[in-house]
């Protein structure tokens, strides 16, 4: 569960944004969408905490993040938020496999190959885990991405412009496997994008 | 999955920025040990050998040739001196043992030696096998002699004329082994050692003139004044290792031979002291020569590690969003120049070792000295450091950014 209250940034005197608040629970889905320039990336940043807000709240899985520390929003991101960019990055010299498993890793959590081999098998990547990243396709390597963001099974699932750079094919196959593994885990699915593709997609929708 | 193994896959993805970090660190490790190896080996043989001669006396000519043919075996003789004067040295109440030398021939490249049994004492050398030469013409071989000209006891063979194989051979006189000196480490491993009649008798053949074999053997238990020498007229030796009682004998004796007779009298630790310290400014521009390769090898890992964290801020950033402690990368990135500092010590060390024993195979060849001693020097050790100190100070500067790394800003902006 992830919701946001009266969310305000600025990053200059002439630059500030104030966000409606949005509110999705557990197994549901939001879209957010908006023109460039409207503050998507800033928002979805707010909201997967790695920036701090001028004013306003976010609560992830019902705790707020009003006063913690920064190690206490580290590990609060590192477990309960998995995030998919808009274009797929990697640790380059890594192995799919690898870059997978360092989501484990770097949250201190166990790494878990059955479950690594589990979701390539079921994102359809299952014969690329030994490769390195940039030998993958766009649609490949943003499947990877989305595999790395459920490795925690994290509460909430943040998505920016997960499609923008996509076929139409790619496209509506990477969002119903991020519905259908969100759903899955019974997290939180918010995609934030101007991607007009996924309107129909998504009941809840917010507009910036 | 640890920080070790991203670092080392972060190192393979540059393996040509790797290579070169390291090869340069190689580069300069190996120098600097190759001449601590050399160094402490060239010293230790030459102070063994050194041990317990005070003075040396030889034909007048240049010092330093005197005591690197007479002590060490390794440059001509400047000439001859007459063994007369060289006994009468015997009488000063400074000196405690005079050792005459005679050489000019050769088996296979190993000088053959006329001296007295003194020598063999003074160098505590031990028999492995046999006795010691007792009649002319009979001879006992230094251990590395027998090990390469594969000489046994009882063999004969005919010494060549000068110090190199190539002489002459006297065919009509032949030596004959009749004993291996144990391994010492010093001079006497690679020397045959005989009788100064021998060598009398070897080069007056053809005159006619054979030295009668006076006893020396018979008389030899321990009276230094009378080491009983045949002291003829006209006989010449090469040169004579000299012992003092006491340091009084330096002050005074070296002065005396240099006026009053036609030899001179050569100081072995003076000119062994110039000779490093001629040896000195060579060793010591390597030295500084390795230090500067060390030095960019630094320069290297830093520029080669701040360019990859150039290009992989975007996946700093990743990493810290997905819960990594920015310690965690800074110590990630030091492990890759500390990885990189290791790998070139052990290189390095290796490629001394390799170094030291062509060095060494090539001076066996000229100069019958081996310095095959491979173990780690306590020096390396400080080495080591001095390369893990590198390491993480040319990792540490271009790593420090990322303590200011802004993750959203890098993140968004691509």
């Amino acid at each position: 569960m992830i919701s946001s209250n009266q969310l305000r940034f600025s990053y200059s005197a002439q630059k500030k944004f104030s966000f409606p608040d949005i509110h999705c629970n557990d197994k549901e889905t939001l879209l957010i969408l908006g023109q460039s320039g409207k503050g998507k990336t800033t928002l979805l940043h707010l909201l997967a905490l790695l920036l701090t807000p001028e004013s306003g709240d976010v609560v992830i899985a019902g705790k707020s993040i009003k006063n913690l520390t920064p190690q206490e929003i580290t590990v609060t991101r590192a477990k309960n938020i998995g995030i998919i960019y808009q274009r797929p990055h990697f640790v380059s010299s890594l192995s799919v496999m690898d870059n997978i498993l360092l989501s484990n890793y770097l949250a201190n959590q166990k790494e878990d190959r059955l479950k690594a081999r589990h979701l390539a098998e079921q994102l359809g990547f299952a014969d690329h885990l030994s490769k390195k990243t940039n030998q993958l396709s766009q649609g490949e390597q943003q499947r990877v991405s989305i595999a790395r963001s459920l490795m925690n099974n994290p509460n909430i699932i943040l998505a920016d412009e997960p499609t923008s750079n996509l076929d139409d094919d790619n496209c509506r196959r990477v969002i119903q496997l991020l519905k259908k593994q969100s759903a899955q885990i019974g997290a939180s699915l918010v995609v934030v994008t101007h991607d007009q593709r996924l309107k129909d997609e998504f009941s809840n929708q917010v507009f910036l | 999955m640890n920080l070790f193994k991203i670092s080392i896959a972060n190192l393979r993805e540059k393996k040509l920025n790797s290579f070169l970090s390291a090869l340069l660190l190689t580069l300069g490790i190996g120098m600097i040990s190759l001449l601590l190896l050399l160094n402490k080996q060239l010293d230790e043989q030459f102070k063994r050998n050194l041990k317990g001669i005070d003075m040396v006396v030889g034909a007048k000519g240049s010092p330093l040739q005197v005591i690197l043919s007479s002590i060490y075996q390794i440059d001509a003789p400047t000439g001859n001196i007459p063994l007369a004067e060289v006994n009468a040295l015997r009488k000063n109440p400074f000196v405690k043992t005079v050792i005459p030398l005679s050489m000019g021939d050769n088996y296979q490249g190993f000088r053959i030696l006329g001296t007295t049994p003194k020598y063999v004492e003074h160098f505590n050398a031990k028999l492995a096998e046999g006795h010691l030469y007792n009649a002319s013409m009979e001879v006992t071989i230094g251990s590395k002699v027998a090990r390469d000209s594969r000489l046994k006891i009882g063999d004969q063979f005919s010494g060549s004329h000068g110090l190199d194989s190539e002489g002459e051979k006297h065919e009509d006189k032949k030596y004959k082994v009749v004993g291996i000196f144990q391994p010492s480490g010093t001079v006497v491993d690679q020397l045959i050692i005989t009788r100064l009649s021998s060598v009398w008798d070897i080069h007056e053949h053809s005159e006619g003139a054979e030295a009668p074999a006076v006893g020396e053997v018979e008389h030899t238990d321990g009276q230094a004044h009378t080491d009983p020498e045949p002291d003829e007229e006209g006989k010449d030796v090469t040169s004579a290792l000299i012992q003092f009682r006491n340091p009084m004998g330096l002050m005074t004796i070296p002065r005396q031979i240099n006026d009053n007779t036609s030899m001179q009298a050569a100081l072995p630790s003076i000119e062994i002291n110039r000779l490093f310290s001629l040896l000195g400014v060579g060793i010591e521009t390597l030295r500084t020569l390795a230090l500067i390769i060390i030095s960019i090898a630094g320069v290297s890992v830093f520029i080669s590690l701040y360019n990859s964290l150039k290009d992989r801020k975007y996946e700093m950033a990743l990493m810290l969003s997905m819960g990594a402690t920015r310690t965690r990368l800074f110590l990630m990135l030091l492990i890759e120049g500390l990885s990189l500092a290791v790998i070139g010590f052990f290189v390095g060390i290796i490629a001394s070792r390799i170094g030291l024993w062509v060095f060494s195979k090539s001076a066996e060849q000229d100069f019958h000295y081996s310095l095959g001693k491979f173990a780690l020097l306590p020096e390396e050790v400080y080495l080591f450091f001095g390369a893990l100190a590198i390491g993480v100070v040319a990792a540490a500067l271009p790593s420090l950014g990322i303590y200011r790394l802004n993750i959203s800003r890098t993140l968004a902006e691509e």
